[in-house]
């Protein structure tokens, strides 16, 4: 494990977590969820949590993503408040 | 009133780290769970389910009812879409359709139960001019994301993967042509009735497998019991037990990812997709 990589991919989730409730565009928070789950598959990953790593990639950053986007389709892309 | 839900978000999240001090190190190897949990899988699981996946195994059989409860909760996540979402009777309304050799597009109000001539095709209210490199992309490759699909199925047993994983691949490869070519393709090729039936099935053959367990005299979900059924030693059918398991996990999982994008992408209308 290289703590560098360790550190640059912690520091990319904060960065997308804190992105994906902050922004007021929905499609852009629906992407930077996606980013999220994609770099929390990293992290899974470097932990040697294989099957959540796969989990994670394919669900959370695959299909929910494509959830979000239809759902953001279906209703309005600017937040209320 | 936000101020306030801030200070309390940040409040327990401070607890919640203050927490995690308490942890045992992440590796530690006189931590409790590595000290009595973790060897008594690593030792035993080759010998007693003949799976060289410790995970597989601990998910499906070992802790085989945590399993069949998720896979309810998303069967459950299914049917509270559709209940949600389906507006039945949505087909009413206007349609567009397009005269193919001239590209004339016309617009048809309530055209419930009228079908034109093959000359013209439905289209989207918000149509365009098909991608014919997305579209022969999609083609080619959604019959390899569905054979890895069922690689991962079946080869959890010595490779990461089961019956979520590839259930959710297969399930996106049918979403890969909704959103490809439209809803309506996908639809005629695995239909409303054919995805809410084969959600339940998929529940159905992880508990009914359980249930036989108990009919032939085990406990709920100890596949040592099916050993007579399948011909084989108590240890190769805990394998196999695992392998059948997934599988409805897989056939569960797939349909309700299906389920859930045809109604939130049709807003439940089932006519226009994404």
């Amino acid at each position: 494990m290289i703590w560098e990589l360790d550190m640059a991919i912690l520091t990319l989730v904060l960065f997308c977590a804190v992105g994906a409730i902050t922004v007021k565009d929905l499609l852009g928070a629906a992407i930077l969820f996606g980013a999220y789950s994609f770099m929390m598959c990293l992290l899974w990953a470097i932990m040697g949590a294989v099957d959540v790593a796969f989990t994670e990639a394919s669900v959370g950053a695959g299909v929910s993503t494509v959830f979000f986007v239809a759902a953001v389709f279906r209703t309005t892309r600017r937040t209320k408040d | 009133m936000k101020k306030l839900g801030l200070l309390l978000v940040i409040l327990s999240g401070a607890l919640l780290l203050y927490a995690t001090v308490d942890f045992p190190l992440w590796g530690d190897p006189s931590s409790p769970a590595s000290l009595h949990v973790s060897p008594r899988y690593i030792e035993k699981t080759m010998e007693e389910t003949s799976v060289p996946n410790i995970v597989t195994a601990v998910l499906a059989d070992y802790r085989g009812f945590d399993t069949m409860f998720e896979t309810t909760v998303i069967f459950g996540a299914g049917v509270v879409c559709f209940l949600l979402l389906r507006v039945l009777g949505g087909e009413e309304g206007d349609h567009y359709y397009r005269h193919l050799p001239t590209g004339v597009t016309i617009h048809v109000k309530g055209a419930k139960g009228k079908s034109l001539s093959g000359e013209f095709e439905r289209i989207d209210m918000l149509w365009t001019p098909y991608d014919l490199v997305i579209k022969t992309a999609c083609r080619i490759m959604i019959p390899f994301i569905q054979i890895y699909a069922l690689y991962v199925i079946a080869h959890g047993h010595h490779s990461p993967g089961g019956g979520f994983q590839g259930g959710v691949i297969l399930g996106a490869s049918v979403i890969l042509l909704a959103i490809s070519q439209n809803l309506r393709t996908a639809l005629r090729r695995i239909g409303e009735k054919t995805v809410g039936i084969l959600c339940a099935i998929g529940v159905f053959i992880y508990a009914g497998t359980g249930a036989l367990c108990l009919a032939l005299g085990r406990n709920f979900l100890d596949y040592a019991a099916l050993a007579s059924v399948l011909g084989t030693d108590p240890v190769t059918a805990r394998s196999h037990g695992i392998l059948i398991v997934e599988t409805g996990v897989g056939i569960a999982v797939m349909a309700t990812m299906i389920w859930i994008y045809n109604n939130v992408s049709s807003a439940g209308r089932y006519d226009e997709g994404l």
